[in-house]
């Protein structure tokens, strides 16, 4: 492999721009045709409005972009903030190995689904509105979000960049990254806290109109908490895709430590469920909805908490105690099956509840949906091939921290004398 | 004793948050009281589902006029082409009919899940839609419990179509193109406060017409567009189950914690990093004088 010192660095870029491995494969292919398709629907998206292209309803103003692109992917991004949470916050060293797939991931859902953002507004070209100029709705939940999300995926990209300082070669950048990185871990994390929980705040004003099973004033909390699970499982499963499809740039260590952080993964998931379906079962009894339980969506219901939340809660607790990686990795299929449903059931199906008929989402809709998560795992892809995100550092980098030590276990003797004194 | 550092993060928050918050919600927390607004009283009553309103509404800002008559049972709504419908209802009084219009909620939703200020509240009281400011992102038609606002789906160019009372016309001094036209009288426009007097009286003189309550009064903290009739309101398809509370105390609670969970999070994982870092320190420590 050559180095952006090696070749200088524009040569550099035009190298790593070309594709590498095989070109038709039939994920490529899948992938590929999808795109084009959506491309094809978004320019009548364009050209015609927007009920051209989805189901267009006065009475559920989001379609699918918003709702499982924006709302529901948002919540399996969730992992990034947990796990740097553990690793620089807690000091848990065992989880650094995730630690760099875990915030590419959740980098690219934020700019892949914000782009699914622009394409469902009605006049995106006024989206600068809330951002620049004298049009700032202060007091709307929306407007925070939309804030957390530009500010969130800030703290995102520099919290990735010394991964991509290293791949470039920046020496003097890296260091500036570093430095910057627990500042930005902090303060990302309280963005996700709150943007993660206004999600759920988003719906606080449409009381009447969700089924009350679903309905509480604690929705931005239940949204909290399940974004720690979910964004958890999610890391579960891409971890067990990317062991087998990026084996080749998965340096012996990320291999090695995969099970034991599987496993304790599971554990935490499995706290963090319980504790969610503990708040479902109080919001449930405090908002005396035992007359509901007896009907069809009352089942429904039941189905999503018990199937979807219990179920894989004691799973990931059986998968940890046996040590079985394949119950954990059902358990986390599971949970996030769960989340699709539970923000889903809260946007789309029992919102407008009391209507006749269920608005299902168009083919087009579908496909567009699928197209935005095909980029991101292909442009995740194209940076796992090329940059350290599994490989390990470059030597450089560790000759640097090999340096480091020296000095510290120098002044740790000084500190150590003065306090002896 | 001074300041410790607990109380002097206590005080930063609590400074923090006030800043804030004063800006963003002392402005428009209680419009109510303070203001007088005006709105339009509907008597249902005095209506005769004639559709001047409506064709009125149409001429007004150039949207097509409607096709089909007022007909007992059939239920329109509002679209993106007609902001003001006149439905009938079969009810224990006999066929009555009911206005369906934006609301002009004192407390207005729509305007406070708005993140362009595109719905807004004005100082007079119509709720209006600015063209220029809005995104499409479509969180008022989310918030509205009278799912009023309606989004043009088939424009590139979408506009979110609803009543304005007439805003303009209202600053020219003249009355909504609607209450101008109604040849029985069964529309009104003027102050609020005037016309919450008006159908009292109109109660109070004739106590066997109407049902005792005037909805808008109370419903979803006070509406702009207030409603009396002969028969209960459910009857007429008006919502009973919204509450009394204006819709934006709901997602309050939550804006309001936003500024302390910004300012004391932070603070409080720098904490626990840097306990866990000295714990780590510590332990390194030990084992270094163990080995010496």
């Amino acid at each position: 492999m050559k180095t952006a010192e090696q070749t200088g660095f524009f040569r550099f870029i035009m190298y790593e721009l070309k594709p590498k491995g095989k070109i038709i494969t039939p994920f490529n292919v899948i992938a590929g045709i999808t795109i084009l398709v959506a491309a094809y629907i978004l320019f009548f998206r364009f050209k015609d409005g927007l009920g051209s292209v989805i189901h267009a309803s006065q009475d559920l103003p989001w379609g699918l972009w918003i709702n499982f692109n924006v709302i529901t992917g948002v919540a399996f991004a969730g992992g990034a903030f947990v796990v740097t949470f553990m690793v620089y916050i807690m000091g848990m060293e065992k989880y650094r190995p995730i630690v760099r797939a875990t915030v590419l991931y959740a980098l690219l859902s934020y700019m892949f689904y914000a782009g699914a953002l622009l394409l469902d507004l009605g006049r995106p070209w006024k989206v600068i509105n809330p951002i620049i100029g004298n049009s700032f709705g202060i007091s709307s939940v929306l407007f925070l979000v939309a804030w957390h999300f530009l500010l969130y995926m800030g703290s995102l990209f520099i919290e990735f960049s010394p991964t991509v300082t290293e791949w470039a070669a920046w020496k003097r950048w890296r260091k500036i990254a570093v430095k910057m990185t627990l500042a930005v871990v902090i303060f990302g994390i309280a963005l996700s806290t709150l943007h993660q929980s206004g999600l759920g705040a988003l719906f606080l004003m449409a009381k009447p109109k969700i089924h009350p099973l679903w309905y509480s004033e604690f929705i931005p909390l239940l949204f909290f908490i399940s974004s720690i699970f979910a964004g958890l499982s999610l890391v579960i499963i891409m971890e067990t895709i990317n062991q087998r499809v990026f084996k080749q740039e998965m340096a012996f260590e990320f291999k090695s430590a995969h099970r034991s952080i599987m496993m304790s993964l599971a554990r935490v998931c499995a706290v963090t469920m319980f504790v969610y379906l503990f708040m479902t079962i109080l919001v449930f009894i405090h908002g005396n909805n035992f007359g509901f339980i007896n009907t069809p969506y009352g089942y429904w219901y039941l189905v999503e908490v018990i199937g979807f939340v219990l179920i894989p809660c004691v799973i990931f607790l059986f998968g940890y105690n046996r040590r079985n990686l394949l119950l954990v990795r059902t358990a986390a299929i599971m949970a996030i099956l769960g989340i699709v449903l539970n923000r889903l059931n809260i946007s789309m199906i029992a919102y407008h509840w009391y209507d006749k008929g269920f608005h299902y989402p168009t083919w087009k809709e579908v496909v567009v949906s699928v197209a935005v998560i095909f980029v991101q795992i292909l442009v995740f892809r194209w940076i796992i091939r090329r940059m350290p995100v599994y490989r390990g550092s470059p030597s450089w980098v560790k000759e640097e921290q090999h340096k480091k030590p020296q000095i510290n276990q120098e002044k740790r003797r000084k500190l150590w004398k003065v306090s002896a004194e | 004793m001074g300041l410790d550092r607990r109380s002097f993060l206590k005080t930063l928050g609590v400074a923090g948050a006030t800043l804030t918050l004063g800006k963003s919600f002392g402005a428009s927390a209680d419009p109510v009281s303070d203001t007088e607004f005006y709105g339009i009283l509907y008597d249902s009553t005095r209506c005769v589902g004639c559709q001047s309103c409506e064709f009125a509404c149409a001429e007004e800002y150039g949207l097509p006029f409607p096709t089909e008559a007022v007909e007992t049972g059939v239920i329109k709504s509002t679209t993106d082409k007609q902001r003001v419908v006149i439905n009938s209802y079969s009810t224990s009084k006999g066929d009555q009919f009911i206005r369906k219009s934006c609301n002009h909620c004192n407390n207005p939703a729509c305007a406070s899940a708005c993140l362009t200020k595109a719905m807004y509240k004005t100082e007079e009281g119509p709720v209006i839609w600015r063209e220029d400011k809005c995104m499409g992102c479509r969180s008022c038609m989310i918030s509205c419990p009278f799912d009023i606002p309606k989004f043009e789906y088939d424009s590139p160019n979408p506009k979110v179509e609803k009543c304005r009372m007439c805003y303009e016309r209202m600053q020219n001094g003249s009355m909504p193109a609607c209450v101008e036209v109604c040849p029985p009288e069964a529309l009104l426009f003027g102050k609020r406060r005037d016309l919450i007097e008006i159908a009292r009286t109109r109660i109070y003189t004739e106590p066997e017409k109407y049902h005792h309550a005037i909805y808008g009064e109370h419903e979803v903290g006070g509406t702009g567009l207030l409603t009396i009739s002969a028969v209960p309101f459910e009857e007429l398809g008006l919502r009973k189950d919204l509450g009394n509370t204006s819709y934006p105390e709901y997602s309050k609670t939550f804006l309001y914690s936003v500024p302390a969970v910004l300012i004391l999070w932070p603070a409080f994982l720098l904490g626990l990093h840097n306990s866990v870092k000295e714990r780590k320190k510590n332990k390194l420590n030990q084992e270094e004088e163990e080995q010496s």
